[in-house]
């Protein structure tokens, strides 16, 4: 590691990153049109100014205690340990409200947009986990929600799309481009580029333009203080290993956040490695990007030499997309995480384990988690392994549907 | 002339001659590579300054009508080594000086040092790059050195001291937006319009050029007296898709 690498790897521990423009390293910033500058400008103070605010504080901790339902539990899995020859603990954010980790930086920027003045709230989804934590938080504080989503995950992640109706949100289907979550936020933004002063756009990973990196990151890092507590006062030590599943990378980067500073923690990342790593085959964003800036940020991105960024393709919606939040090609930069590719069967087959071993059935992207510390575990004398199950899989009935009735388990 | 001049010079001439200056835009490779040379000296012959727009997967600042084009220009195999190969086989030939608008990627993808040292021999005096804001026009120093046009882009949200910052870092013209939005779409207030560029014509001390929802004659009048040019870019492209002739809009349009 040169100088330069492990002074910014400090500066991410100290909470000195990103920089006031938005970088981490050379990675984040804010490239984006002229007309959303002011909207993200006063976003950004907005935003500045509620963190500070103990009122605010006082709130949020409330909704997340008693409507989100946290701390949620950290739990030794007993059976999964007996057959990965490891100790085994699970963060459980599927049992969060609405069913997975996307509801705490929901809630906390519906307040935020609230505070500000916003009329509306746009926002995209992919597993629709993020459209339907934004409905409810919408829901909560009171303001009109209009969610767009590829409608090819219209079809795979039906159930969510009902669930965003019946609470208000209107789910506008977007069929231009790939119909996946990166067609979704291109339309979210073009929508928010038409009345950026009456709405506040939702995003719902650690990506995009600054400060949306940030926020979510400020939103999503009470998954990895709790585990870190936890940890010590369940197994009275931190792991050896700790694992999460990477998007955009949202849970992951408040995962790791409990641990960055704890130098004998592992962490990895699993990526969405669809069905081979041939392009347009999968969505592993750091095992096959280049640098690159898509939708307002500069990170690794799948792309050709020409600039253009390229199909994806996973069997979870929600890894589905073609970029990473900045954050993560920071860590990567640095190695302090390492990202892998996990195959779409293998994370089925995880999935598997899961539910028959424990009674859990989690979201098809966690299982890319699961399926990617059962590897690491490998060769190893008894590991204390975490994995952040983020969200839980009755969104995934008709993708698991489809592939037992083509007998594919 | 350094090639941010020739720019202004072409606004100001065109307002000149004909009341106002006229800006074709037109996507590159729309609707083939082999069509795109014809379309392109049309739009020369009847525009001060034309904008090449550079096909982008993710075009977030764009309507329907462009959006579309890009997707079938890339269909259609354009990328940005085909398009400066036919840029730099048509110099000299064509009757107006060129931009390049495109977004960020692609541009970095072919290299901003690469594209300085190319604009020159393939008639290229400038870029508009829709998503690099003032905060990171640094990165186009490349650009900026070597003389070209770094079009500076201003919304009618922008702040009055966001503004002065702009224009002052703008050269070739200052763009402004008209209507909050993506392109192609028209929205009609139009004494808030001639406020706003009257706040800008002031600031500025290059010619403005008014943008976004441009689409008739009557269109252009209410702006005449308010900016020194117009730029058309969705109204062309959709002729272009019913494959109408581009030549005759434009002069219309003046
Ligand atoms: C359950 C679940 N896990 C993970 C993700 C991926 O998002 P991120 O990478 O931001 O955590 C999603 C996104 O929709 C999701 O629904």
């Amino acid at each position: 590691m040169t100088t330069d690498t492990s002074n910014l790897l400090q500066q991410l521990i100290d909470g000195e990153l990103p920089d006031e423009r938005g970088f981490f390293g050379p990675f984040g910033g804010r490239f984006v049109p002229e007309t959303l500058v002011p909207a993200l400008e006063r976003f950004e103070r907005g935003a500045r100014e509620a963190l500070k605010d103990g009122a605010f504080k006082t709130e949020l901790r409330q909704h997340q205690e008693t409507w989100v339902g946290r701390p949620t539990p950290l739990m030794y899995a007993p059976r999964l340990s007996e057959a990965w020859k490891a100790q085994v603990w699970l963060k459980r954010e599927d049992l969060a409200h609405t069913g997975a980790h996307k509801i705490n930086n929901a809630l906390g920027q519906a307040l935020i947009a609230k505070r500000i003045g916003a009329q509306r709230v746009v926002a995209e989804t992919g597993a629709g986990q993020h459209g339907v934590a934004t409905a409810a938080a919408c829901a909560r504080v009171g303001l009109p929600c209009i969610v767009y989503m590829g409608a090819k995950d219209v079809e795979r992640q039906a159930p969510n799309v009902v669930r965003m109706r019946r609470m208000g949100a209107e789910v506008r289907p977007v069929s231009t481009g790939d119909a996946t979550l990166r067609a979704a936020v291109d339309e979210a933004i073009r929508h928010w580029v038409g009345d950026p002063q009456g709405t506040h756009y939702i995003l719902g990973s650690a990506v995009g333009p600054h400060p949306f990196p940030w926020i979510v990151r400020e939103f999503q890092k009470v998954i990895g203080v709790e585990s870190r507590r936890q940890m010590l006062e369940q197994a009275w030590k931190l792991p050896d290993i700790a694992v999460a599943c990477v998007g955009g990378g949202s849970n992951a980067i408040g995962f790791y956040h409990g641990f960055l500073g704890d130098a004998e923690v592992e962490l990895h990342g699993a990526e969405a490695g669809g069905i081979g790593p041939a392009v347009g085959q999968h969505a592993a964003t750091m095992s096959g990007g280049t640098p690159g800036v898509l939708h307002g940020s500069r990170s690794m991105l799948l792309q050709d030499g020409d600039g253009q960024v390229s199909d994806t393709q996973s069997v979870s919606a929600g890894l589905d997309y073609p970029a990473i939040g900045p954050e993560h090609a920071l860590l990567a930069h640095v190695g302090r995480v390492h990202y892998h590719a996990v195959r779409d069967h293998d994370a089925i087959a995880a999935l598997d384990e899961l539910c028959r071993l424990e009674g859990i059935l989690p979201a098809v992207e966690p299982a890319h988690a699961l399926a990617l510390a059962r590897r690491l575990c490998e060769g190893r004398d008894d590991p204390t392994v975490l994995v952040n199950v983020c969200g839980r899989g009755d969104k995934d009935m008709p993708i698991l549907t489809r592939l037992a009735e083509e007998g594919n388990t | 002339m350094r090639a941010h001049e020739v720019i202004s010079q072409a606004i100001t001439d065109g307002r000149d001659t004909h009341g106002i200056a006229l800006v074709a835009y037109v996507t590159a490779g729309y609707p083939s590579m082999d069509a795109f040379p014809a379309i392109l000296a049309d739009a020369c012959a009847h525009a001060d300054v034309v904008e090449v727009g550079i096909p982008f997967s993710n075009p977030i600042a764009d309507g329907g009508s462009l959006q579309e084009t890009a997707r079938a220009a890339l269909k259609a195999g354009a990328t940005m080594n085909k398009i400066m190969h036919t840029l730099r086989e048509l110099d000299g030939t064509l009757a107006a000086p060129l931009l390049l608008m495109g977004y960020l990627n692609p541009l970095l993808a072919y290299g901003l040092d690469r594209l300085a040292d190319d604009a020159q021999a393939a008639g290229v005096h400038g870029v508009i790059v829709p998503d690099l804001p003032l905060e990171a026009l640094g990165m186009a120093e490349p650009l900026t050195d070597a003389g070209l046009a770094t079009i500076g882009m201003v919304s009618p949200v922008t702040s009055d001291a966001r503004l002065a910052r702009i224009v002052e870092r703008a050269t070739g013209f200052v763009y402004a937006v008209t209507s909050v939005g993506v392109t192609g779409q028209h929205r009609s207030d139009q004494s808030s319009i001639v406020e706003y560029l009257h706040k800008v014509t002031s600031a500025a001390t290059i010619p403005v050029c008014a943008g976004f929802g441009i689409r008739s004659k009557q269109h252009v009048d209410t702006l005449r007296e308010s900016c020194d040019g117009v730029i058309v870019g969705s109204a062309l492209m959709e002729a272009v898709g019913e494959g109408r002739a581009i030549g005759p809009i434009l002069q219309g349009l003046r």
